[in-house]
């Protein structure tokens, strides 16, 4: 398992490296930087300043190692707008992001994971067709229209949950099953299938002939095989939740980090922006090791590969 | 000599009076996936302490019947039967629950599919260790002990390294052992073996073979074991049934089927053994010209007449069971037609 973990490890590492180069050259490539700094109506002089004072006039590869040196201990130098260390705006927001997206993944595998179970244990019967068509009812659901939906049902008509800001955990359950919902579709797919080619197994017929409980070979000799796909698919969505929920944090008015990057990017500010790229990749390169880690476990199998 | 027509149910008693009854009883026990009949009235019966072999060409229903005695039929199938009783309890009343105390327990099974039958997500040991503490109770420290006793007991050496590993980390025939002695963990009454040494080299099927007997002289063990080999049989078996297209054609103790086939079908199985005991190893069965048919429920008369070099008109209706004294025949032949 050690030689399995340090394996990953490496293979993410060669991955964080790609990822940082690359957000490096994206926003070099994508225009001279000065120019969109200094904004409409700048004078050649103020650009070649403001090149100077970034720092835009030296070679790329001084600037990358630069940039990637300080970024490797958490230094994205200052926001252009909010005169602020770009590290500091990210630690404030990240909390939010955080929270939400691991309300959100939580509530959807208390959701999908029994309902895809329940499914499979009823394959081909109403209960199952039930929960399909649920789960297909949800993939359509745009999440901006059941956040609004959600808003109005519990936070205005019924006053039971506040509809924007981040004071409380309150704040965190409606964005947070609005956000479940995007998820719930594909895990409960992927469990149903998963437990229904479990139960099929020649090992499940051994675990009945052995006269196990109900639990045991459900949870226990089933679930374990099924969760393999499950984990996996439950890491990139978790990504997507991260990095994606700008428009949930937009309705719900809760300033994480997909909020700052949608104000970094209308407002040119590209320090924000590269900083918060790379962050997310990161994060979905440790998810994604998680999940490998976690399969490990899962199968021993696995940790042969 | 008696002559039923077993379209009939058999005749019996009301009640009939028995002092211990047999440890596997079946009678007409009908197994249907949509429209395929795989079991189609099987009969035998199983004594404590008695080996019952099970014998038959690829595709016959030999492994339904066993999955059927267990309760362990795929989704989809269909379960019928005159009576289907362990030690005098009938399975069919019994719920999942009732049902799960008695496998593993009292009742054991080793599939024919050694290599997918061990969960791959945990260790033998894991495996072995949980049905003992299921019925038994008592610490997993006690049942890893009586696992590694038991992985020793069918010949597999450093059976405390062998309880760490996982099934994927086994050959096929070391999984087919660990299935064995898995089997044996609580010490069953009725051990139903479905080719449960294939996977085996000769001196460890010897091991095993032997393992079996002192299991059945020291507790009793009934064993119905499904095989091809019929040097297997000839060696262990106390009684032979040989199926056919779901059907027992013929069933009678192991000397009296060797020295007397009385079934067309069976003395084409047997054809290909020269001398009892002078078997050779996995002989095939089978060499019989054609293929077992599939049969659609509403099937009436001999399913071999296709095959068969004795076929007459009469074989398309309904073939009379013929009984003298333990042997028993399905075919309109008379007894002693072929001597
Ligand atoms: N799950 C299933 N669904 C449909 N048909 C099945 C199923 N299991 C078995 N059958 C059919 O039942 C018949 C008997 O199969 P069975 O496995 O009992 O044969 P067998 O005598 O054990 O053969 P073998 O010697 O190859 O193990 C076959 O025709 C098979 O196709
Ligand atoms: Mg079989």
């Amino acid at each position: 398992m050690l030689r399995f973990a340090l394996r990953r490890l490496a293979v993410a590492l060669l991955v964080a490296l790609t990822v940082m180069t690359l957000s490096f050259l994206l926003t070099r490539l994508s225009g001279d930087l000065a120019i969109s700094i200094a904004g409409a109506g700048a004078t050649p002089e103020d650009v070649a300043i403001i090149r100077r004072a970034y720092g835009l006039d030296r070679p790329l590869v001084a600037q990358f190692l630069d940039w990637a040196g300080r970024a490797a201990v958490g230094d994205f130098g200052d926001s252009y707008f909010f005169k602020a260390r770009v590290s500091t705006l990210i630690a404030e927001r990240m909390p939010v992001t955080l929270t939400l997206g691991l309300t959100g993944l939580a509530i959807a595998l208390a959701v999908s994971i029994p309902l895809g179970i329940l499914a499979a244990v009823r394959e081909a019967s109403w209960v199952d067709r039930l929960v399909q068509l649920v789960a297909m009812v949800g993939q359509a659901m745009p999440s901006f229209w059941l956040g609004l939906i959600l808003m109005i049902t519990f936070g205005l008509r019924l006053g039971w949950l506040p509809i924007s800001g981040t004071g409380s955990w309150e704040h965190y359950v409606m964005p947070g099953v609005v956000l479940a919902f995007s998820a719930i579709p594909a895990l409960t797919r992927l469990t149903r299938s998963g437990m229904i080619q479990a139960l099929g197994s020649d090992y499940i017929r051994t675990a009945r002939a052995k006269g196990l409980s109900r639990l045991s070979i459900l949870g226990k000799h089933a679930l374990r095989n099924a969760a393999i796909p499950v984990v996996s698919i439950a890491a990139v969505q978790l990504g997507f939740m991260l990095g994606g929920s700008i428009v949930i944090e937009t309705v719900f008015a809760l300033h994480g980090v997909g909020f700052l990057a949608w104000e970094s990017i209308s407002k040119n500010d590209f320090p924000v922006v590269q900083a918060v790229v790379l962050v997310l990749a990161l994060i979905y390169i440790a998810l994604t090791m998680a999940a490998d880690l976690l399969n490990g476990l899962l199968d021993p199998r696995l940790r042969a590969a | 000599m008696s002559t039923s027509d077993r379209g009939a149910p058999p005749a019996r008693s009301p009640n009939p009076p028995r002092q211990s009854p047999p440890l596997l009883e079946i009678e007409e026990l009908r197994v249907t996936f949509g429209r395929t009949a795989a079991v189609r009235g099987a009969s035998f019966s199983l004594e404590k302490g008695e080996t019952h072999c099970v014998v038959g060409e690829s595709g016959c229903g030999k492994s339904v019947t066993a999955l059927a005695v267990m309760g362990l039929l795929a989704r989809g199938a269909r379960r019928e039967a005159a009576r289907l009783e362990f030690a005098g309890q009938d399975l069919r009343a019994l719920s999942e629950r009732q049902l799960s105390a008695l496998r593993g327990d009292r009742m054991a099974m080793i599939f024919q599919e050694p290599m997918t039958s061990l969960n791959p997500a945990y260790t033998v040991g894991s495996q072995m260790a949980e049905v003992f503490t299921r019925h038994r109770g008592g610490s997993r420290r006690a049942a890893l002990d009586r696992a590694a006793d038991l992985l020793a007991r069918v010949g597999i050496t450093a059976p405390g390294m062998r309880l760490g590993q996982f099934p994927h980390q086994l050959s096929g025939g070391l999984r087919q052992r660990v299935m064995i002695a898995m089997a044996l963990m609580c010490d069953p009454e009725l051990l139903i073996a479905d080719e449960p040494t294939t996977a085996l080299d000769v001196t460890v099927q010897a091991q095993i073979l032997r393992l079996l007997a002192e299991l059945q002289r020291d507790l009793g063990l009934g064993i119905l074991l499904i095989t091809h080999d019929l040097g297997i049989v000839a060696r262990i078996a106390d009684r032979v049934s040989v199926m056919y297209a779901g059907e027992v054609v013929e069933s009678a103790p192991t000397a009296a089927l060797f020295a007397a086939p009385s079934h067309p079908y069976t003395r084409g199985l047997l054809a290909c053994v020269p001398v009892p005991g002078k078997v050779k190893r996995e002989e095939a069965l089978g060499s019989i010209p054609g293929m077992v048919p599939r049969i659609p429920p509403g099937f009436t008369g001999c399913a071999f007449r296709d095959r068969c070099d004795h076929a007459a008109p009469e074989c398309a209706g309904a073939v009379p069971r013929q009984q003298a004294g333990a042997h028993e025949v399905l075919c309109r032949l008379p007894p002693g037609w072929a001597a």
